[in-house]
């Protein structure tokens, strides 16, 4: 699983970094800057949760079975 | 789902108490009284009964899309379809009034109001100053303000108090005050003059009158700021516009004006709700006392189950939009109700009931989409902080009235209670 994220429509409201920080960052400008684009285990799961949470449709999920 | 897209011009109003008929579902006028907080109004389950949106009367005479549904609710906000801007016929609440209406033209407008590009740009300007890391930093600040009001609530010989006055009000007064650069000496000019902004009641002369007041006060401030830097928001957006030449007077006192009554009500009427949400459900509230690691999701239950801005999130359709089988016509207005969506049995189980433990984030207390609150982060973490400091250092606090006495905001824009009073 990897995870991206469309800097152009983020909306730095800060519920991706409130899910997990070890995956979601901001820049100073509060766009979204990731960590890590392949989280692991209980960080891929709430990953998944910060996709559906993100309020701009900024962060997306790519499937990548072969890396699971 | 019934309803198709003829939307009937709002005329008189229908005076029909005969139950629901001509398309609707019920002939309340919205927005209903919400009346205690720990019920929603019967009108919200009526429509959600029926469909997840419904066409609703207005008490301005017009009528609008009413979203009760969860998923919808999302989708709509999301959808940029759909204006914010107030100065659109048809937007939900606003006053019919030409007077008004004229007035409305001619303000500025701030984000909350903005559309497209023009919203964006304006949004990332100002988020750099609300991330969670610049948050975080504040908690040592926000910390000292809540203790001091908590120390003088206890050396109160009487051990009671208006929680409202003691705490709700001046501690996220004080913290965007704080933020925004507002010397001290003048933050009893301000809760003077935003509580009737937000009450849907105020006359509209004395809303204008505030208004204007509001504004040459923060005009005057801000030209204070071009003088004389200081270490705050306004002077960093100052600076930073005058840096890339697009320093604009009018739009700085708009979003100033903005970030105070958004950051101000709201937070404040949430620690009154929530204090009465804990109280009411002691073993629950235990809990907490016990493991401050249970007051994040706490704090995210209560948002949910008051969601105490409700019909703010309101729009305007620029074109014609399907949803499911019901066409939204380009004009129409669109009310997508907070309260309903966070109610919404399909996504919350047992919604009517408090569950401190629920954990679940994706409620609308603070909107979706793009509008979606700016500074959430500071009002999940000056709720954080009351509710632990409170309950620890006043472990015996209580109310010192019945529920049916306390005066709750039933017909304010943003839900909340006049009074508090407490014990201990
Ligand atoms: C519990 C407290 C709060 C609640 C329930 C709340 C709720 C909301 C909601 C529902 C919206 C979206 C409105 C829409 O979509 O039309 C919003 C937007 C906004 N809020 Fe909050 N808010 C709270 C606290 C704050 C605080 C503390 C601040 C500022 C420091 C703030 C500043 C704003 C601003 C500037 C917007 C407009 C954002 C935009 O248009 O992009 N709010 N809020
Ligand atoms: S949740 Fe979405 S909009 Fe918010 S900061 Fe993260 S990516 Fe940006």
């Amino acid at each position: 699983m990897r995870i991206e994220a469309n800097t152009d429509v983020c909306i730095g409201a800060g519920q991706c970094v409130l899910t997990d920080p070890t995956v979601f960052d901001q820049h100073d400008d509060g766009i979204v800057m990731l960590v890590t684009k392949h989280p692991e285990g209980e960080a891929a799961q709430r990953a998944r949760d910060a996709v559906q949470l993100c309020p701009s449709g900024a962060l997306s999920l790519i499937e990548e079975p072969s890396e699971v | 789902m019934t309803e198709t897209a003829s939307i009937t011009t709002a005329g008189a109003s229908s005076t029909a108490t005969s139950g629901p008929g001509s398309g609707e579902v019920t002939d309340a006028e919205f927005p209903v009284e919400r009346g205690c907080p720990f019920s929603t109004p019967a009108e919200y389950e009526q429509i959600r009964e029926h469909a997840p949106l419904a066409k609703v009367r207005l008490t301005t005479g017009r009528e609008a899309w009413w979203i009760a549904g969860h998923e919808l609710a999302r989708a709509v906000l999301a959808d940029r379809r759909f204006s914010s801007d107030r100065r659109r016929d048809n937007f939900p609440f606003v006053s019919t009034d030409p007077e008004t209406r004229k007035q409305l033209q001619d303000q500025p407008i701030s984000m909350l109001g903005m559309d497209g590009a023009e919203h964006a740009q304006a949004r990332r300007a100002l988020m750099g100053e609300f991330t969670v890391r610049r948050m975080a930093g504040l908690r040592p600040r926000i910390q000292q303000i809540v203790d001091q009001h908590i120390d003088e609530m206890l050396s109160s010989e009487q051990r009671s108090a208006d929680l409202v006055e003691a705490l709700s009000l001046p501690v996220p007064s004080l913290v965007i005050c704080e933020l925004l650069g507002v010397p001290y000496a003048d933050h009893d000019f301000f809760q003077a003059h935003t509580g009737p902004l937000v009450r849907h009641n105020t006359p509209s002369q004395v809303r204008v009158r505030i208004q204007e007041e509001l504004n040459t006060y923060l005009g005057g401030l801000i030209d204070r700021k071009v003088a004389d830097p200081t270490d705050d928001l306004l002077s960093r957006q100052i600076a930073k516009q005058r840096a890339a030449g697009t320093f604009d007077r009018t739009s700085m006192v708009s979003m100033a004006f903005l970030l105070l009554i958004a950051g101000h009500e709201t937070t404040a009427n949430m620690i009154s709700l929530g204090v009465v949400g804990l109280l009411q459900h002691p073993d629950q509230l235990a809990k907490i006392k016990e493991d401050p690691e249970k007051t994040p999701p706490a704090v995210e239950e209560l948002l949910r189950y008051f969601s105490i801005t409700d019909t703010v999130t309101a729009r305007v359709a620029t074109e014609d939009v399907q949803l499911g089988d019901t066409t939204i016509n380009a004009g129409d207005g669109v009310v997508i109700s907070g309260l309903a969506a966070d109610h919404d049995p399909t996504v919350f189980t047992d919604p009517t009931r408090i569950d401190l433990e629920r954990g679940a984030r994706h409620h609308v207390a603070f909107g979706f989409g793009p509008h979606q609150c700016i500074g959430q982060t500071l009002a999940r973490l000056e709720l954080q902080i009351v509710f632990d400091t409170l309950f620890r250092r006043i472990p015996t606090l209580r109310l010192a009235a019945p529920l049916d006495d306390i005066p709750f905001k039933s017909d304010a824009i943003i839900y909340g209670a006049e009074e508090l009073p407490v014990a201990w």
